[in-house]
């Protein structure tokens, strides 16, 4: 039996993250009341131009330098002629011949650690359509244009994909890097990224491409994997019957998983593209390429390497914060002001992001990093203990309080008072006979519990070193 | 008399205005009641509402103090029925548009209101601007005022029509091959189409984005630059507008002297299709202009041959995709029918009229793939030549003469059988909108009874020293202000 060799190439569309639609002033936003955020231009009145808005422009370059894309100084718009009551003018301005961004790369890592490069063939800018509401309607459908004419940029791949695993490991490096950069908050469940691969396959060491399916509704990143999986099996079970395979769109059934036949290539429809005559070039600046260049958030892997350096963490510490460019700006707000990067990374991997899974995002979370920073400088300077510490953490969730003064409020700050530890060394001593003895036999690990009991008597507030010095003396003098 | 006042230019009501001798109310009644008198047999408006003219006309005598400078205060102006008007009908001619009231204004509607002109009601036009005639219009053609029985040009036929029968000083119309200059000299007034990207297209129906331009047509010089004064600025909501590099002043230009001026005569628009006696009626007009001291030599432009094969696929190719949104989804009448497909086609086919659905037939084939190579790109590429070689004769040329028609007023289904020849009717006018260049047309006499058009061709922005030669030439030639025999008719 021939083996096969997977390729793949995808096509993602994100939708950017500006405030106003791509050619209109209307908000960019969704969740309101249908047709509320429409006007003349949006909803295609006769008469009506489009005006391009920068700022999508500038997301668009940023995502272009980060994949290392190069950014042509000037490009063209085209209009994509087809029919659909979500497209309000019968067509959508999208980009063809000349886009913003072409040949940029990301590297993906295999699962056995194997480096490869993706290449990019471009990156180019277009306007979204509305939807169709099909729900609670007698009959026919309701059109709803509050997305239409919002910023999407689409990536496409070349067809270097040889594994799920570069596929996975490039779709994941891509949204953080999108999300990084406030391009595309990344969400493939809500469809702001949407993902299309095409997928083939040819006998391996073979050269020439395969007849490649499209396929549409991937709505996860394990969609994706699901997806290509299921296409590899049956193209390579209708390779080995003999079958001749199409060339096909097809779509995911998440339910069922399996693809299903949307359309083959000969009803594929003919766009008629054609430079759009109300826009002109798009022409950029080189200088302000340059300046966006200077002004783009670090990318995830430099700035993994550098923090890991920075504050003396490691790897695999490093992965965890840098997973959300939230998660890492918390981090390095709130190390910095504590002047202590590992203490603050514990802090950060434990309390804070168990705090932050029970519920509500790293954004709205009630502790912002000047508060833990303040935290870990108490700790850091020997006002608490780490286990008073995190009864202060506690109370920080709903105290808008420091935790200097939640420290005093709640008597929490460390007892150095020799008097009253010894106090509670006595009672400790009195208390556990046994203990003692077994102490003075040898048995060293028993003072640690005798600590223990002691700092348990003083509310965990006791200085532990004099608590220690003070424990060890009482026991050895009972020796006597 | 009505007419007396109604037949009065924009300029001469300036100084009726500034003397206190009118009202605006008094112009809007005399232009009205023109209107009712001669529209019934000329039919150039499709929608006017007297009242709210009226009503406007009073707001702009109590604003007197506040806009009496303005260029246009107290001007009554016509707007072709393809310029967004918020409130007022907007058909473009068409049935596809029944019933749709535009919620916004179109930028020169917004640029006439700021200079204080009053709004006139909306002239009719070939359907979507597409012809030559008016008769493509789905509410039924426009008369010609010279005679009857013959079309006024379009597609701007109701503008051109409505100033010529005195109705009103000014209309605007638009030109995507030589819709404003075309029926203003069938009519025998004057159209200028400026340099592209000069006057706002936003709130102009698109028929071909890259041709289109809205301009005035008027019964003088002056009124023409006044207008621009009005309507030229730069409009940040068209990403193709311009700004006019020597500023936004028009009046002045019409008193700089001609003498001296160089003017080229392309050989290709005096030979094979143009009316012998139209070659002459223009070569008299152009030993007048040497008589100003203007030197006039013949000259050649070989790609202007290819004009109207590159107009007729350019400008249907962006008609196909400009006219997509007409799917009877969001305004408009729309067919009752289940399918979404079936619902299309006969929304769509029974919307638009015969001419349009040719040339959205034709530009759908022409961007179609395979055929966009042969057919667009070509085009694209003439399109270039023909305005690389009108630059280079600018070099040379302060500006070109040339007829512009072909021929005078035609009679009614004199051309519609057959779509080429009403093509090629535009074929003196096409070339400045391919190049983007201004041109202007002024009456340059009668034959046999009909104005004939002259046509003033300039280089980009180059609109003062066309103002400034029509003024001189129409002041020395006495063809200002020929009156069409309608005004002789009957009662007058």
């Amino acid at each position: 039996m021939t083996e096969y060799e997977l390729v793949v190439g995808i096509e993602i569309h994100a939708q950017l993250l500006t405030k106003s639609k791509l050619f209109c002033a209307c908000p960019n936003r969704f969740g309101d009341r249908p047709n509320a955020n429409t006007c003349p231009v949006c909803l295609a009145h006769p008469g009506v131009l489009p005006v391009v808005n920068r700022a999508a422009i500038e997301k668009l370059v940023k995502a272009g330098l980060a994949l290392n894309c190069k950014v042509n100084e000037i490009s063209r718009f085209a209009r994509k002629n087809y029919f659909y009551p979500d497209l309000p003018k019968g067509y959508q301005i999208s980009q063809y011949e000349m886009p913003v961004c072409t040949d940029g790369r990301l590297d993906v890592t295999d699962s056995d650690g194997k480096q490869r490069t993706i290449r990019i063939r471009r990156i180019h800018i277009e306007e979204d359509a509305g939807k169709l509401l099909h729900e609670g309607v007698r009959s026919g459908s309701l059109v709803d244009l509050n997305r239409a004419g919002t910023p999407l940029m689409e990536i496409v791949t070349e067809p270097d994909f040889r594994s799920v695993d570069e596929v996975y490991d490039f779709l994941t490096q891509l949204r953080r890097i999108l999300r990084y950069l406030k391009v595309c908050d990344g969400n493939m469940e809500e469809g702001s990224m949407r993902c299309e691969p095409n997928i083939s396959i040819r006998p391996r060491g073979t050269e020439a491409l395969g007849v490649k399916v499209e396929l549409k509704n991937i709505n996860s990143f394990k969609a994706a994997r699901r997806g290509i999986e299921y296409e590899v099996i049956r193209q390579t079970l209708m390779l080995d019957r003999g079958e001749k395979l199409r060339q096909e769109t097809r779509g995911w059934d998440e339910n069922k998983e399996e693809s299903f036949l949307m359309r083959v290539k000969e009803d594929a429809h003919d766009y008629r593209y054609f430079p759009d005559p109300d826009l002109p070039p798009l022409k950029l600046d080189s200088a302000w390429i340059e300046e966006i260049r200077k002004t783009t958030e670090e990318l995830p892997r430099p700035r993994k390497e550098r923090i890991i350096k920075e504050y003396g963490l490691n790897e695999a510490d490093a992965d965890v914060l840098c997973s959300e460019f939230a998660i890492i700006d918390y981090f390095e707000t709130a190390a910095r002001k504590a002047g202590d990067g590992k203490l603050t990374a514990n802090w950060v991997m434990g309390e804070v992001l168990r705090a932050v899974k029970a519920g509500g995002t790293i954004e709205s979370f009630p502790v912002r990093p000047d508060r833990l920073a303040e935290l870990v400088k108490l700790i850091r300077t020997g006002r608490i203990s780490s286990t008073i510490a995190k009864k202060v953490f506690e109370l920080m969730l709903t105290s808008p309080n420091s935790p200097e003064a939640i420290v005093e409020a709640e008597g929490l700050g460390i007892v150095s008072d020799e008097k009253a530890i010894a106090e509670a060394v006595a009672l400790i001593i009195s208390e556990n006979p046994e203990q003692v003895r077994q102490f003075l036999e040898g048995k060293d690990k028993v003072m640690g519990f005798l600590v223990g009991q002691g700092m348990k008597k003083m509310k965990g507030k006791a200085d532990p070193a004099i608590l220690n010095r003070l424990m060890k003396e009482a026991v050895e003098k009972s020796r006597a | 008399m009505p007419e007396a006042i109604s037949a009065l230019s924009a300029t001469e009501l300036r100084v009726a205005y500034r003397s206190g001798t009118l009202s605006v109310r008094e112009v809007a009644a005399a232009c009205l009641k023109q209107t009712e008198r001669l529209d019934p047999r000329i039919k150039a408006f499709l929608h006017i509402d007297p009242a709210a003219v009226l009503s406007r006309a009073v707001k702009l005598d109590e604003r007197r103090a506040e806009l009496i400078d303005s260029p246009l205060y107290g001007i009554p102006v016509a707007l072709k029925d393809n310029i967004s008007t918020a409130g007022t009908p907007t058909t473009c001619g068409s049935h596809i548009l029944e019933g749709y009231i535009p919620i916004y204004d179109a930028g020169v509607v917004e640029g006439l209101e700021r200079n204080g002109a009053l709004p006139f009601g909306k002239t009719n036009l070939d359907e979507f601007a597409m012809g030559s005639s008016t008769e493509n219009s789905a509410y039924g053609p426009t008369r010609n005022p010279w005679d009857t029985t013959r079309v006024p040009g379009g597609s701007s036929g109701g503008s051109a029509a409505a100033v010529s029968a005195r109705m009103v000083p000014i209309a605007l119309g638009s030109d995507t091959g030589g819709s404003i200059r075309q029926p203003a000299a069938l009519t025998g007034v004057i159209g200028l189409k400026c340099t592209y990207g000069l006057i706002s297209r936003y709130g102009l129906v698109a028929y071909a984005s890259s041709l289109d331009q809205i301009g005035p047509i008027a019964r003088s010089v002056e009124d023409i630059a006044l207008t621009l004064e009005a309507i030229a600025f730069n409009d940040p909501r068209d990403s193709t507008s311009l700004s006019d590099p020597r500023g936004g002043r028009y009046l002045n230009a019409l008193d700089r002297p001609v003498t001296g001026l160089r003017a080229g005569l392309p050989a290709e628009f005096f030979g094979e299709g143009i009316d012998p006696k139209m070659r002459t009626s223009v070569l008299e007009a152009v030993k007048t202009l040497e008589k100003l001291g203007i030197k006039v030599e013949e000259c050649s432009l070989p790609s202007l041959r290819h004009s109207l094969p590159a107009y007729y696929i350019l400008a249907p190719a962006e008609a196909s995709s400009n006219l997509a949104r007409f799917d009877g989804i969001r305004y408009g009448p729309s067919a009752d029918v289940p399918d979404i497909i079936e619902q299309y086609s006969a929304t769509r086919g029974s919307g638009f009229g015969a001419e349009t659905q040719r040339r959205i037939l034709l530009g759908t084939f022409v961007l179609s793939s395979g055929y966009y190579d042969a057919y667009y790109l070509k085009a694209m590429k003439v399109r270039r030549l023909i305005r690389n070689e009108l630059q280079k004769a600018f070099e040379k040329y302060d500006f070109l003469i040339s007829p512009t028609t072909p021929d005078t007023a035609f009679r009614f289904g004199e051309k519609t059988a057959d779509p080429l020849q009403m093509y090629l009717s535009d074929i003196c006018t096409i070339g400045a909108n391919l190049a983007g260049i201004p041109a202007l047309s002024i009456p340059c006499g009668l034959i046999e009874g009909l104005p004939a058009g002259m046509q003033l061709w300039g280089p980009h922005f180059g609109e003062r020293t066309l103002l400034g030669v029509a003024k001189s030439y129409l002041d020395a030639s006495g063809c200002n202000g020929l009156r069409p025999q309608i005004l002789k008719d009957g009662q007058l």
